[in-house]
This record gives C-alpha cells, structure tokens and sequence, in this order.
C-alpha cells in the first residue's frame, strides 16, 4: 500500500500565545513531514526556544515591549497590527491548526485574529485550544469564553481541552512543569492523530468536509482523544485507554455524542479484524450518532496502533427532544444557517409537547390518525405544515406588545412624561433596515 | 492589635454588583484600603432591593470576602444608598442678625443653617444629606466662615438630598438582618466624587457621573462644595434590555454582546458587520447586525447624558465645572464613553481614578470600585470628627489614646 503523503494537502500549524507555542514545540518534537509550523508570540524568550521554522514576534512600540498583561484587547490590537504578515504566512495552505491557550493575552486575542487571516487566505481553519484550570479563576475562563466564540467565528471547527480534567489524569503529587507537559503532550497526541488522519493517504480516506461537520455541530466543546498501543492485543488495549482517557469520561462522552469520527492508523499490517474490534467498541457505545471512520497506514508509527477519536456534541439536547420526528429535526439543525429555518425549529419544539397534553389526553376526538396526520404535515418539513402548526397555537400566543423586559415589574422612571424604560431607539422612532 | 474603631467598611449594594471595601485608618490619620470583597448582586433592580433574602445572600458574600481579605471581622458599614426616589434640591435659609454689635456668634450661623434646613419634604421622605454652601453676609458672596464678621443679614444656602424613607430602610434592614450595624447612609453619588475628587478638581468645579447598573448617579462641585446631585433611574440593564428587545435576544445573550462589542458612539467601521454565535445549545448559528447593536446603544447613552446635562444646565452651574467630567461605575468601561460624554457636555472629560486613598493601586483603580471607597472616605471624615453623642466616651477615648502614644 502506498503510504506517501497526501500531495494534495498543505497544512500549517500555528502555535500562539505561550501556551500555543509549548504545544507546537512537542508537536515539532514528532517531527511531522510536509507540515510548516509557525510560532506566534509576544515572548522572545518563548520564540528563541521553539524550533518552528518560522517565528513572528507581535512586540511593537504599542506597548513597549511589555507584552499584553493578560489583556485580550491587546492580544487582537498586536495581531491587527500584524494582520499582513499572519496573512502572508497562511497563503497557500489549504489546512491552517491554530493552536493556543486560552485566557490570557495572547492566545485569547491573537488567535481570532490569525483565524481570520487564515479564513481570508481560503484555508480550512481548525482552532485547538485549551481551556484554563478552574484555579486561574473566573475571569480568564471568561476571557477564554469569548475567545473562543470569537475563534468560532472564523473556524471551520474548534476543538477545546479543558485544563481542568487533566487534574483527573495525574497524580495528587505531580508538579506543575509534570501537569502543563502532561496537558501539552495530550494535546500534541490529539493534533498529530487528526494530522495524520488528513495528511496520509488513507485506507479508509476520512475527507476533510468530514471533520468540519463532525466539529461544525458541536455546540460547546468537541472532544477528543488518542491512544496508542502495541504487541498481540493492540487494538483492545488502545481501546481500552482510549475509554480510560480523561476527556471520554468513561465512554460517557460517546454516549452523549452526535457525531463521531474515528482515525485508525498502524504501522504496517493494519487488519480488518482490528479495524473491527475498534469500531465494534466506538458503536457499542455512542448510540446513533454518525460516525465516521478513517483507516491509515503510517510507517513512522512501526509496529505500534493509535486510534484517534473526535467526538461532537451535547447529550442534554438529545435527551430533551422527543422521538418521533427525529431524523426531519437533525437535518433541519444541521444543513439551516438562515434564521427563518431556525425560526421553524424553535416552534416546533416548543409545540410539540403541547398536543400530546391538549388534544389527545384531554380531547378524545382528536384521533390517533389525526395526530399522525400533523406529525407527518410536520415532517414532511414544507412551508404549509409549519404554516399549519402556528395556526393550530395561534389563540394561545400572547400578543407581542412593546415589552420593558426586565423592568415590566418595577417602578417606571418617568421624566418630562417619557418612560425612560422604553429604549430610546423606540421612542425616538430610529428605524433599522 | 489595632482599635476596632480604625476599620472602616464601604458597603454599596449596586444593580449588578455589591461590593464591600475595608479601609484602615492610621493613627496619623492617613486613609488605607485593606480589603476588597464582591459578589453578583441579585435581588436589586434599579439600585433597590426588590428581593430580600437573594441581596442579603449577595452582601453576605461580598462581606465575607472583604473581611478574609482584609484579615478582620467587620462590625458595621457606611451604606451606599441610590434609586429613582433619591432627589438633590437646594433651600435657602435666611437669619437677620439681632445682636447690638452685629457681630454674628456661633448661634446666629447655626439658626441660619436651621432655617434652610427646615425644607418642606413630603411627609414619607426624610433627607439624607445637608450639605451647607457658602454663606452670604450682606450680600457678600463666598463666605465660608462667618463667625465674627459684622452683619445685618445672613443668608444660607443648603443642598438637601432626600429619599424616601421606607425605601431607604429596605437596604438598611437587610444589612442589619446580617448583624451588621449601619454607621451612616450615604447617596452613593456623593460617595463616588468622593473617592475621585481632589480638592484643587472640587475648587475648579467637577461633573461626577457614576454609570451603574441600575441608575446613573451624579454630583456637581463648584467652588469646593456640593453644588448639585441628582439620580437618573437608567443604568446598564436598560442598555441590555434595550439591546435585547431590538435584536430579538434573551437578556444573558444582549449582556454578554453589549460587553463584547459595544460602543458608546457609533462606529461607521461597523458598518455592515455580523455578530455570528451560537444560537442556544443546538449549535445553530444566529448573527445580529453589529451596526443595529452600536446604534441602539449609543441613543441609550446620549440619551442618558442629555437627561443630565439639561438637569445641570437648569441649575446653572455647567459653566462652572472648569476641571471637566469625570466619569465611573462599570458603564466607564464601554467604550469610547469619553468621546460621546464630551460631545454632550463641550467639556473635557476623564475616567474617575480614585486617587485620594492609598492602597493596592491594582484594586482602586477600577471605576467599578469608586462609590465603595468613597463611602470609606465618607467614613473616615465621619471618625476624624468627634462624635457629638457621646462626648464623654469619646473624650476618654482620646485621652487613653494619646497616653499609648506617648507610651
């Protein structure tokens, strides 16, 4: 089997802000061919160590040379200045890996910046980035927060590591240098697995369109694991680390999944059976979510096998819904990014539960077929059936009247007999197109 | 071991925040802050308490923080009190002289200070603040201290902020229900251009505007005396509520984008950009305009600047703030505030540092924290004087202090 690289693929990594540049330099350490690595820093110091073949130092006379102080405000202004130069160096890769951590200066407003630049250049962008440890306090997770709905923005997917379940991985005892390595390297194993998926001419090709679904739909956080094993029994001892991982809770957080996308990838001599025993243990576990298998062969590895898992999405949201128009609700969610759609979907659940308690409990007349019926105009998904739902509840919505919101209930601030709780733009007839 | 006494706590139970701050007085008189505590305020809108039991869950929060901080155990506080009923006006008192030399004694100033203390309040407010002006003595202007001088007329003026009483005791009945006693209640407007004022800026006249959450409150200086206050019953959560039901948002989503992305004045750069997120858990995406976002904020808060500066200029007195405006509370945040408050007034216009007090300069730095230290400077003028109820206790106290001293 040919195991050359993928020609067609050119993948960058980015490495931003202290903690970004720490996971580039173990991912340097594996010594990825084809792949170009950049380290981005305010840090000299950090960018004298890292061995990325380019460096771009955001100092400027801006602030002096005393970096961001934590300030994501300063992390973006520092990049915006840069904005050309991130620009030029995204130009012609066709995978761009943004890698930093998030909560401080750099990595939190840096790393939207150079999302954008990469977006504009027509690459893929994945954001991988750590959360901080619940210890680092309120603010920075905010900050983290923001970030990365920012990095949302501009990235095809965004994967997150929280800091904080690498406390469940180590010892009581271990250092700080032990945790942050352990962390860094968790991820490096992470990043190298879906490289490696995408890069090596697959057995089993996984497409890049692939990924970005899978990472597209989840809401918070993707999750995702590696594990590596060898000898007899590799691949029920990858397995079976894969669900001893921290992040998989168990396998718990398959369960909860919606999509799943499994990178399988040995040295030599990958057999159906392991591919098998694989996948037998992902689908045992994640319900009817879609999965997504990828097979490689990469000689680097020899003898040993890693299995590579992403899974996406939030359990809650499943459990809550109601069966029967399921498969009509998930295609909705996924293909609708116009909010008219999005519109569609909040009504139907909201009202879904509503006929089950008005009209088959209370009404004996309204008749199993007839609910059917609805069920069906429902998921046949045109523009009639929903027109038909909203008809059904329309004695039940209130009218929407200009509402004070928050300050319905509380005493009005009334000046020059003007109701100061009414926002000005209403009162002063601002008209927004 | 320091005297309890020396400890002074600024409590000021605010829309979105309630903050406590410990302040240690030295012998020598000098102010410094010890400790910081604060907690998300629930249970408050618009700078009243309209829940109980969630705002006395949210002081004791902020309490006990300030006291792990500050390392002490904290017995009373200054109260920071606000709301759409607290209201500045101005009385005058007049007092003719009736002594044969026409000299004036201590008595006819007192009597004069009493006549335009005695203002016609409706019968459910009780006053706050007296804060005397300058006398006039014959038509002479800018007296500060008339005792002594020769006269036939003595005229007062009196600045007299007063709320509602029972509203007034809601906040102080919910620090006491913590066994806290409330030393003094203090207009939180006052407070903040306390902690942000020197006196060479209180000399020179100075507009204070403490944008909080639920209100906005501000305090006029002219000559080195309180010339003016004032409450506008509009914060922050009408910038949110606005916000909310113009982009069609849930109240958390309007938050978090008026912190993202607001700005106090439009910015034409925006100019047909989205605001792209998450639409709920489903991972839908949804986006708002960002234009429509700056624009509704920006009429809130030229509105709200509007509202005040027509309330200074019917008092006469913006031509007299000749050190400018100086802005506080979490809405001098937003940004580009400055730009659009000198705009409104022609005036220039700073962010408030509370410069006055010393102490961990990372802490007092924050607008957010002005009106708190403040009350700790109202409390520290409080303890500086003697206190007139208990003069004996007082005495002995000073005297067993200076005999330590010497020891």
């Amino acid at each position: 089997m040919n195991i050359a690289q993928n020609p067609n693929l050119s993948i960058r990594f980015f490495g931003v802000g202290n903690a970004g540049v720490a996971m580039l330099n173990v991912i340097l350490a594996r010594e990825l061919p084809g792949a170009t690595c950049v380290a981005i820093n305010t840090d000299e110091a950090s960018l004298a160590d890292s061995n990325a073949s380019e460096k771009v130092s955001l100092e400027s006379k801006l602030f002096r040379g005393m970096g961001t102080g934590g300030d994501p405000e300063r992390g973006r202004e520092l990049a915006e200045e840069q904005f050309g130069q991130l620009k030029s160096l995204c130009e012609g890769a066709q995978v761009v890996f943004v890698m930093a951590g998030l909560g401080g200066g750099v990595g939190s407003g840096a790393a939207p910046v150079l999302a954008r630049a990469a977006k504009d250049c027509g690459a893929l962008v994945i954001g991988f980035v750590a959360l901080p440890f619940d210890l680092e306090g309120a603010r920075r997770m905010r900050q983290a927060e923001r970030a990365q709905e920012a990095l949302r923005e501009f990235s095809d997917g965004v994967v997150c590591w929280p800091n904080q379940k690498v406390f469940n991985l180590i010892g009581e005892n271990s250092t700080v240098a032990e945790t942050l390595r352990s962390a860094n390297i968790r991820m490096a194993d992470g990043v190298c697995g879906l490289w490696r998926i995408l890069a090596r001419r697959g057995l089993m090709d996984v497409q890049f369109p692939d990924l970005c679904g899978v990472l597209r739909d989840a809401h918070a956080e993707a999750v995702f694991a590696a594990a590596e094993a060898d000898g007899d029994n590799r691949a029920g001892v990858a397995v079976e680390k894969l669900l001893a991982h921290p992040l998989t809770d168990g396998g718990e957080a398959l369960k909860e999944a919606r999509a799943v996308l499994v990178g399988i990838a040995a040295g030599s001599q990958l057999t159906m059976a392991e591919v098998g025993k694989v996948m037998e243990a992902v689908n045992s576990r994640c319900g009817d979510a879609r999965v997504f298998l990828g097979a490689a062969e990469d000689e680097s590895l020899g003898n040993r096998l890693v299995v590579t898992v992403v899974a996406a999405g939030a359990g809650e949201l499943e459990k809550v819904e109601p069966e029967p128009p399921a498969p009509v609700r998930r295609r909705v969610r996924t293909s609708a990014d116009q909010p008219g759609l999005l519109d569609g979907e909040f009504l139907e659940k909201r009202s879904t539960p509503r006929p089950r308690s008005r009209f088959v409990a209370a009404n004996p007349e309204m008749s199993q077929d007839e609910v059917q019926q609805l069920a069906e105009r429902r998921a046949s998904g045109s523009t009639r059936g929903r027109k038909a739902t909203n008809k059904m509840h329309q004695g039940q919505l209130p009218l929407e009247i200009v509402s004070k919101g928050r300050f319905e209930k509380s005493e009005p601030t009334i000046r020059d007999g003007q109701d100061l709780d009414v926002p000005t733009f209403v009162r002063r007839n601002m008209v927004f197109n | 071991m320091f005297d309890s006494s020396s400890i002074i706590v600024g409590l000021e139970i605010g829309t979105s925040k309630v903050c406590a701050v410990v302040g240690e007085m030295s012998d020598e008189g000098v102010l410094n802050i010890i400790g910081i505590g604060q907690s998300k305020s629930n249970g408050v809108r618009k700078s009243e308490i309209v829940d109980s039991p969630a705002a006395e869950q949210a002081v004791r929060d902020a309490i006990v923080q300030a006291e792990t901080m500050a390392d002490c155990e904290i017995h009373s506080v200054y109260l920071g009190v606000s709301g759409g009923h607290v209201r500045g006006f101005t009385n005058h008192g007049v007092h003719p002289v009736v002594s044969a030399d026409r000299e004036i004694m201590q008595d006819d100033v007192d009597d004069a200070v009493k006549n335009a203390k005695s203002v016609n309040l409706p019968a459910e407010n009780s006053i706050l603040h007296a804060i005397r002006q300058h006398f006039v003595v014959d038509g002479q202007q800018g007296v500060t201290n008339p005792v002594g001088m020769l006269g036939a007329r003595l005229e007062v003026d009196v600045h007299v902020v007063h709320g509602v009483t029972n509203r007034v005791h809601n906040a102080v009945r919910a620090v006491k229900g913590l066994q806290l006693e409330v030393e003094s209640v203090v207009f939180n407007g006052l407070a903040a251009s306390l902690a942000i004022l020197t006196n060479e800026q209180k000399e020179m006249g100075a507009l204070v505007i403490d944008l909080g959450g639920g209100t906005t409150n501000y305090a006029v200086y002219a000559d080195g005396i309180i010339k003016h206050t004032g409450v506008l019953a509009v914060g922050g959560d009408h910038v949110t509520n606005d916000l909310a039901f113009g982009l069609k948002l849930p109240l958390g989503r309007a938050e978090a984008l008026k912190i993202e992305h607001g700005s106090a004045l439009f910015d034409e750069t925006v100019a047909g950009q989205e605001i792209t997120f998450d639409r709920d858990a489903s991972g839908a995406k949804r986006s708002v305009c960002k234009e429509h976002l700056q624009r509704i904020m920006a009429a809130r808060m030229e509105e709200t600047f509007q509202w005040i500066a027509e309330d200074i200029d019917r008092a006469g007195l913006l031509n007299y703030l000749g050190s400018g405006v100086f802005l506080c509370g979490g809405g001098a945040r937003i940004p580009r505030i400055a730009d659009l408050a000198t705009q409104t007034f022609g005036l220039p216009v700073s962010l408030g540092r509370t410069n006055c007090i010393s102490g961990n300069k990372a802490v007092l730095d924050h607008p957010e924290f002005a009106t708190a230290i403040g009350l700790v400077r109202f409390g520290s003028f409080q303890q500086s004087k003697p206190a007139p109820r208990n003069p004996i206790t007082h005495t002995v106290k000073s005297t067993l202090t200076s005999l330590f001293r010497r020891g």
